[in-house]
């Protein structure tokens, strides 16, 4: 392990597929938010110039060979802070949608607060994020089973906006971490598991290029896999973490 | 059952074994993949030749023909096989998901993407 004694390794970490557009100023401002962290873009088989950018803009890049979904992009990251000796992962999508200024907030949630996990949410009061109805029916939906599940309140599943400790980075690098869509379910899981996860108020802007992760029959399918994914969850048998 | 119908299925049977044996011979097919082809067709060669056998699954399962039994269990083993591949696909798409996290990883090793500090 890299870490010496006294200080602490935080890894920005950045899933990208196709963001050139944004990726660079992404990249800035993060680098000016938390210096002292490290800037780790995972491009997730971009057929674009986001590893060129990302590079150029002085982050490191990790490349899939092919394009693998965002939850298995975010959990390379995880992999490479495991390795690495990293203390702390903060999560952030590259499109620009995230405002790097909540980064001290997150962290200082699981660094000061000890929380395994804090989450951003955009309905916390912070903000009018203006969603599509549809989808604030699914965010609403989600978050009331999570809840109902784990008994904490949770207003903004779907975020991917998010820092993690090393107990939390620890259980995400495991098989059952999902590969497409992580959320939901990742929360029941993780609070299964008897990690801390607090809610945090965060601004969201819309998506500057207004291509969404979930288009087409995606949404479809998205509940489905959530439904699913959700109720297996309660069926396995719970694991914790010491 | 008719004769002609008895000699039908029995060629296509032994056809398809055949058929299996030689992929696997050429090494196109692996061994592993290739028992329930095998299992398929030899149970459709069993029933075929054993009437008697068939006609008492006939009863069993409540069909009025014999051929309703025999498409039943071929569209059965079909459906067994699926799920069997299924599953592989399953298991391969797992492995090239770690494969393509640890290539990134050691890829950003090598090209000195990866030293400590900020």
């Amino acid at each position: 392990m890299l870490a010496r004694a006294g200080e602490e390794k935080i890894l920005i970490l950045i899933p990208a597929f196709n963001e050139e557009g944004q990726i660079s100023s992404v990249i800035q401002r993060v680098r000016k938010e938390i210096p002292e962290a490290q800037v780790l873009v995972v491009n997730d088989g971009s057929s674009d110039q986001t590893e060129q950018k990302a590079l150029a803009s002085g982050a490191r890049v990790l490349s899939h060979p092919f394009n693998m979904g965002y939850g298995v992009a975010l959990q390379t990251g995880y992999k490479y802070a495991l390795k690495y000796g990293f203390d702390y992962v903060l999560q952030m999508d590259a499109d620009g949608q995230h405002d790097p200024r909540y980064l001290q907030i997150l962290l200082s949630e699981v660094k000061d607060e000890k929380a395994d996990v804090a989450i951003g949410s955009r309905f916390l009061g912070k903000g009018e994020y203006q969603a599509p109805l549809v989808r604030r029916i699914g965010i609403y939906l989600f978050g009331f089973i999570a809840s109902l599940l784990s008994g904490q309140k949770f207003t903004d599943p779907t975020t991917g906006y998010q820092a993690l400790g090393r107990r939390a980075i620890e259980f995400c690098v495991d098989d059952s971490f999902p590969g497409d869509y992580p959320d939901a379910d990742v929360l029941v899981m993780l609070h299964r598991a008897g990690l801390r996860i607090r809610e945090v108020p965060v601004i969201m802007h819309p998506n500057v290029n207004g291509q969404s992760m979930h288009s087409g029959l995606k949404p479809l399918y998205y509940v489905y896999k959530m439904f699913l994914s959700l109720f297996l969850n309660l069926l396995r048998k719970q694991y914790l973490v010491r | 059952m008719l004769f002609r119908q008895k000699i039908f299925a029995i060629v296509a049977s032994i056809l398809i074994m055949l058929v299996v044996v030689e992929l696997v011979r050429r090494r196109r097919l692996r061994e592993e993949y290739s028992w329930l082809w095998l299992l398929t067709g030899g149970v459709i060669i069993l029933l075929v030749s054993w009437y008697d056998l068939l006609v008492f699954i006939t009863h069993l399962i409540g069909a009025i023909a014999p051929t309703t039994t025999l498409f039943i269990f071929g569209l059965l083993f079909l459906m067994l096989i699926s799920l069997h591949y299924s599953i592989q696909i399953s298991k391969l798409s797992h492995q090239v998901k770690e494969m393509a996290q640890q290539l990134a990883i050691l890829k950003g090793h090598v090209e000195g993407q990866i030293d400590p500090g900020p």
